[in-house]
């Protein structure tokens, strides 16, 4: 057994180390005609991507390089798609990040900052970025400051509450919710602020929509001038009442639902959680439901849901031409994998996507890509190789995908 | 070492990726279940308390979530300072760094767990994972707790 045990292990690390990136390319799944190029490795926590008109790619860093920068460029691509040259610059760590006109935005957990682009895409203030929105809520839990565009000059911020279900004591067991949750005044939703403003903080911005307890993948839909956002439920229905809820519920609830909002909606958090298999708002056990009591009445409805705990770090509209017709004004959304569901298996790690017609979705969703994580059956987090936590599309209509794990970023092609 | 009930195809790709998790990685390390037989012990006792209370974050094999829960496994904050591991349960923690690593989620504090579970569920953390410190006795709980009342 040891003598085995030795050679497959000598084996797999032979065939790992000379080339995981085969390996993995052939782990990844993706529909017949898309392939897979690996544009850069090992970045560290690459978190949101942006990519210029120019081709110009952007990564946003969790936590800073080696060369203290939070902030990757990516440039000179060869045949393979393989960057040629990386560099990187901006000294704070964070998750957002977008492309706008000429200029791009990156995010700290409590700033968003602004750099002035040129005509090929560089950014010419890498060391004096504008500051356009300071001073926002950071207290670590859900402290991603992740933002979208819209094309009248606003710029849309998550604030993703620093609380589980806005219990008195987070995440213990027997706390009351507190009624009305103090956190939604400065979290808990989107803000929106003017994106050529200057020092604003949240008496210059909007709170756009409230009861959105974090909201990490968000875009703006053209098609249908609307912010989309996918919220991160809340955890742990099953450890806080087990006299309402088994582990089995608790692994698939609450769905993680995907809204398109309108100024002043309310998604329901912390007080209600929607359940994609009574297809109904449930009263939170914290604020006296039981699993089944209905509640949220001035709340939205969720446009599409999903199982639990798949943790849906970014959303991303496709306009480009490369991927066929099926997927235009689809939405792509990148599943950073579960750790809540345990003791069942973890779900997850994966892209999906899900089609839409005349500016809604059909009602159905599908695996785009699957298989970042390396392995079948998924125990814990801790076990996966990669996951998927930023989208971008490039100006050819390839889709970009970063991981945060490793810091790795693919890029999906489809050719006929 | 490869855990019961999984499949090991040699031939494909992803199942080489696996057993390089499995061999290579010590979050991967097997649980020690306990006592096969027998009456049961202060570690079954222990395993029954990690999976109520501990296995939600902490995840099934000790190994944490990256970003959000530090891993109990081979882990100096287990196997070091007994008072100060005691603590953390009676008392929750957030926002410390933890070996380098700054984590997200806030642990709750346990108190209402009894002497006997704490020092259950602490001896088979210290004594699984791939941890190998000694047990912790309930009476160094009480002392603990009443240090903090």
């Amino acid at each position: 057994m040891k003598k085995i045990t030795f050679i497959l292990l000598a084996v797999s690390m032979l065939l790992l180390s000379a080339s995981d990136n085969r390996v993995l390319q052939e782990v990844i799944k993706l529909p017949a005609g898309f392939s897979m190029q690996m544009v850069a490795e090992d970045l560290g926590t690459a978190r949101h991507i942006a990519v210029t008109p120019q081709g110009i790619v952007y990564v946003k860093l969790g936590k800073l390089n080696d060369g203290n920068n939070g902030i990757v460029v990516l440039q000179n691509f060869d045949q393979k798609g393989k960057a040629g040259k990386t560099t990187s610059f901006g000294n704070f760590a964070g998750t957002g990040i977008a492309v706008k006109g000429n200029y791009l935005f990156a995010t700290s957990d409590s700033e968003v900052f602004r750099y002035t682009l040129d005509a090929n895409g560089f950014v010419t203030n890498q060391d004096k970025p504008d500051l356009i929105v300071t001073k926002l809520v950071s207290k670590r839990q859900h402290a991603s400051k992740t933002i979208t565009l819209d094309n009248s000059g606003n710029i849309y911020v998550n604030i993703g509450a620093p609380s589980n279900a806005c219990q008195e004591a987070d995440r213990t067991k027997g706390s009351k919710g507190m009624m009305p949750c103090p956190l939604l005044d400065s979290a808990g939703g989107i803000w929106q602020f003017n994106s050529a403003k200057l020092n604003q903080s949240y008496a210059d911005g909007k709170r756009y929509a409230t009861g959105l307890r974090n909201s990490v993948g968000l875009d703006w839909n053209s098609e249908t001038n609307q912010l989309y956002v996918m919220q991160h439920g809340r955890d742990m229905l099953f450890q806080l009442y087990p006299e309402y809820f088994d582990a089995k519920q608790s692994a698939e609830l609450p769905s993680e639902v995907m809204f398109a909002l309108n100024q002043g909606d309310d998604g329901g958090w912390p007080y209600v959680y929607y359940d994609h298999f009574q297809k109904k708002k449930i009263l939170a056990p914290e604020f006296g439901g039981d699993g089944k009591k209905t509640g949220g009445e001035k709340a939205v409805d969720p446009v599409l849901a999903f199982p639990g705990h798949l943790a849906p770090n970014a959303l991303l509209f496709y306009k480009g031409n490369m991927f066929p017709e099926s997927y235009r004004n689809g939405a792509f959304v990148a599943f950073h994998g579960s750790w809540n569901r345990a003791p069942e298996k973890q779900k997850g790690y994966f892209v999906a996507f899900v089609p839409f017609k005349d500016g809604k979705p059909t009602g159905k969703w599908e695996i785009f890509a699957e298989g970042f994580a390396g392995l079948e059956s998924i125990d814990a987090p801790g076990q996966a190789r990669h996951r998927p936590c930023g989208l971008a599309e490039g100006p050819d209509g390839a889709l970009y995908v970063t991981d945060d794990v490793k810091g790795h970023i693919y890029r999906i092609k489809y050719a006929k | 070492m490869l855990r019961p009930g999984r499949k090991c195809d040699i031939v494909k790709p992803r199942s080489l990726v696996f057993i390089v998790l499995a061999l290579g990685a010590s979050s991967m390390a097997p649980i020690n279940v306990g006592a096969q037989s027998g009456t049961p012990s202060i570690t079954d006792r222990g395993k029954e308390v990690y999976d109520q209370n501990c296995l939600a974050c902490h995840q099934i094999d000790g190994s944490g979530v990256p970003m959000l829960t530090p891993s109990l496994v081979n882990a100096g904050w287990v196997q070091g300072d007994k008072v100060r591991l005691i603590n953390i349960v009676l008392k929750g923690l957030k926002g410390v760094e933890i070996d380098g690593e700054m984590y997200d989620n806030p642990m709750p504090p346990l108190a209402h767990l009894s002497d006997e579970d704490i020092a259950a569920v602490l001896t088979y953390v210290r004594s699984n994972f791939n941890n190998k410190a000694g047990p912790i006795k309930k009476e160094e709980v009480a002392a603990a707790r009443k240090a903090t009342n």
